[in-house]
């Protein structure tokens, strides 16, 4: 008699929810399982076992329901089925349409072995058999490998931007992830998504950290910084990026805009500096004055920095179509770009892609565009080291560049990977020795170094601005507006990064995709130590 | 348990039989009524009593086509839980430093089994019995724990009639709960 009801509501049914009930009660148990089953919903009943229990927690649970249940409350959640479809339509994309419920009644721990024999009935097993191993896997690295089998969030650029402010309002020794998400205020959003991106979000910082300290430490880049390639790629750059230049507008225009956007660039760069030494100072605890006295000028310009995202391979491959072989080679400053995303490190980036860029430069040009892809592996596979012995984080450098190696062919599709790969090693060794310097020497050694480092990057800066003038007549496009357009640059790198994001993720993803699923650590390594920075950057948004 | 019926039940079960016994002379129909008025009259009985509560209806609203002896799965599936845990209580009452901890979880979980098919005598005496277990009032738990078992009984003989008219009257049976 009820049952023409519920045909005919099943029409427009959102049918697909999985419902995983979990109690120790094997009759609560099979009048639950009935319950869900009579509302059209897919149902999986387990007992209350505990580390069951936190399994279904850990990996996003979305909705829980006490007892005594009431069909009348049943027959509503469908609803979670709904919000993710009208989610689904929005930007956020879900990759699964079902979630799972977990029902959660009073656990008891010691019942388990009759549980097992009395309460679970597995209706779609094979599946729910998969999602349990693969659960296992999760448990250790609960991040990523949970994150993608539920609903994997595209952080495009505005969703970055607001997690990034949100981090700044609250700090960033006091974030976590609730405090994030309310701040966001992003509808469907949830905790593990955000959780997994602050997570990566600071181990990016870290890296940036280790990063910078390796740039002070390596920092001759007097003669990197007079390139002219940089500033002929921030005008390829331009061609594509306008739009965004919004907070740097002032820099556009007249002759001694650009001067003072040069400077200001040089300033950033500073900033860049400063802020990773900032992050250090507050995991440390340790105050230099110095520091905080940059920190103080820098402040302002954070901000700005935040909205600079990194420049993805794509963007420059397009720029370097409609340009000369030259341009080609200006195509260094895309590794900058890919930096840029985070305060920290866009200063480190450019510093260490200038040294680097100096030393191609040295070299023919030709070669020289592939050393210039070359400074991103290398930056990243210093970073790597400078971690390593810092022994935060313990990534393989060899590992990571055979990682590099298959993800990047595939995804960027560039000529030079494999000799860049080649020069990267060499560049890499440079590095090296840079960072045994920094090692050695403690942190407040380090900001002092950076602040020399500042202080030469002004005066070098300064030089770079009049050859870039001077390559800039060269070039078809006006030489204020390249140096503006550098900054633009930035920004609209990280529009190109967002859509390159899902084009080079997709294309990792399905190849990679098994031992993401498979192996937690493997897909980890992947994101983070493999994909060096431009894939990172991606990561980040993925 | 046939000591435990009462002369009322005992009447009133056989009395389906004898209608049964007229099953095929009698119109499907008007013989159907009369086991229902029995049923119904048993199951008033059982809620008028206390020993169940409106959880017992929706089980019965449970059980469909896919799963036409819901109700009595379910209800085995109880008395079988409980007499399980009701064992683990008495260990726990016997042992002798008593671990009123370990009673009270044991004592939740019947409770938690009594409520799941709306035994609400047991349950209601399981909440007091739990109380005296946060007491750690041991005569209390022994009398209380009594009751409940005392209650246990009862109510699965009575629920074993209940469900063995219902399984004579048979498919017939839903349309008579539509009423109740």
């Amino acid at each position: 008699m009820e049952r023409p009801l519920f045909y005919a509501r099943a029409e427009a049914f959102p049918a697909g929810l999985r419902v995983l009930v979990v109690d120790d009660d094997p009759t609560w148990l099979k009048i639950l399982e009935k319950m869900l089953r009579k509302c059209s919903y897919e149902v999986m009943s387990i007992d209350g076992e505990t580390s069951r229990v936190m399994k279904g927690v850990q990996h996003g649970a979305c909705d829980y329901l006490l007892k005594p249940v009431r069909m009348k409350e049943l027959k509503n959640i469908w609803q979670h089925v709904y919000r993710k479809k009208m989610h689904e339509l929005k930007e956020i994309q879900t990759h699964y349409n079902n979630e799972d419920i977990n029902i959660l009644r009073y656990g008891s721990e010691d019942l388990d072995d009759r549980n097992l024999t009395d309460g679970i009935t597995n209706i779609s097993s094979a599946r729910k058999r998969k999602d349990v191993d693969y659960k296992e896997f999760g448990d250790q690295e609960f991040g990523d490998p949970s994150r993608l089998k539920k609903a994997r969030v595209v952080w495009s650029v505005d969703l970055h931007q607001k997690f990034v402010n949100a981090v700044n309002q609250i700090g960033l020794d006091k974030v976590g992830p609730k405090k994030i998400l309310d701040l966001m205020n992003v509808p469907g959003l949830t905790r593990e998504n955000v959780a997994s991106h602050l997570q990566k979000y600071r181990l990016y910082l870290s890296r940036l950290q280790k990063q910078s300290e390796d740039s002070t430490s390596g920092g001759n880049m007097p003669s990197d910084l007079i390139n002219n390639d940089n500033v002929a790629n921030f005008e390829l750059a331009s061609s594509t990026n306008m739009q965004q230049c919004s907070e740097h507008t002032k820099f556009v225009g007249t002759s001694e805009n650009l001067i003072q956007g040069i400077i200001d660039d040089a300033h950033i760069g500073d900033i860049k500096k400063i802020v990773p030494v900032q992050v250090i100072e507050s995991e440390k605890g340790l105050i230099s004055d110095i520091p905080s006295s940059q920190n103080v000028n820098s402040v302002p310009q954070l901000s700005a920095l935040f909205s600079f995202k990194g420049m993805t391979p794509g963007v420059e491959e397009k720029a370097r179509e409609p340009t000369t072989p030259k341009h080609q080679t200006l195509h260094d400053g895309a590794p900058r770009m890919q930096f840029m995303h985070y305060p920290g490190q866009g200063n480190c980036t450019m510093l260490d892609d200038y040294s680097y860029l100096s030393s191609s430069d040295q070299d023919h040009q030709v070669s020289f565009n592939l050393s210039s892809s070359s400074p991103v592996i290398s930056t990243t596979v210093t970073n790597e080291k400078d971690m390593k012995d810092l022994s935060e984080m313990k990534p393989v450098p060899t590992d990571q560049r055979n990682a590099h190696f298959a993800v990047v062919a595939p995804v960027a599709c560039m000529t030079g990977s494999v000799s860049l790969q080649i020069k990267h090693g060499m560049v890499h060794s440079q590095d090296d020795g840079a960072i045994c310097k920094l090692d050695g020497s403690p942190n407040t050694k380090g900001c002092s170094t950076e602040q020399i480092d500042n202080q030469e990057c002004l005066p070098l800066t300064s030089e770079f601005s009049p050859k870039s003038e001077a390559e800039l007549d060269s070039l078809p496009g006006d030489l204020h507006l390249c140096s503006i357009q550098k900054f633009g640059c930035f920004e609209d790198v990280g529009f190109g990064g967002a859509e390159n994001l899902q084009d080079i993720i997709s294309t990792p993803d399905t190849q990679v995709q098994n031992d993401w699923y498979i192996s937690s650590e493997l897909s980890s390594d992947y994101l983070y130590e493999t994909v060096d920075y431009p894939l990172i950057d991606e990561c980040l948004f993925a | 348990m046939v000591l435990h019926i009462s002369s009322a039940l005992t009447a009133s079960a056989l009395h389906p039989l004898l209608c049964f016994c007229f099953h095929n002379t009698y119109p499907e129909m008007e013989n159907a009524s009369g086991l229902h008025r029995q049923l119904a009259s048993m199951k008033k009985n059982l809620f008028d009593q206390g020993y169940l509560d409106e959880q017992f209806y929706q089980l019965e609203e449970l059980q469909d086509e896919s799963s036409p002896n819901f109700v009595e799965e379910v209800v085995t599936l109880f008395f079988r839980d409980s007499s399980r845990s009701m064992a683990n209580i008495d260990e726990a009452l016997q042992q002798c430093p008593r671990d009123f901890h370990r009673l009270d979880k044991f004592l939740h979980r019947l409770k938690g089994s009594a409520s799941s098919i709306g035994a609400a005598k047991m349950k209601n005496e399981c909440t007091r019995l739990r109380e005296f277990c946060s007491e750690e009032n041991l005569d209390g738990c022994l009398r209380s724990f009594q009751k409940v078992k005392n209650d246990h009984t009862i109510l699965r003989q009575k629920l074993e009639n209940y469900l063995q008219l219902l399984r004579q009257v048979g498919p017939v049976d839903r349309a008579s709960r539509s009423g109740s």
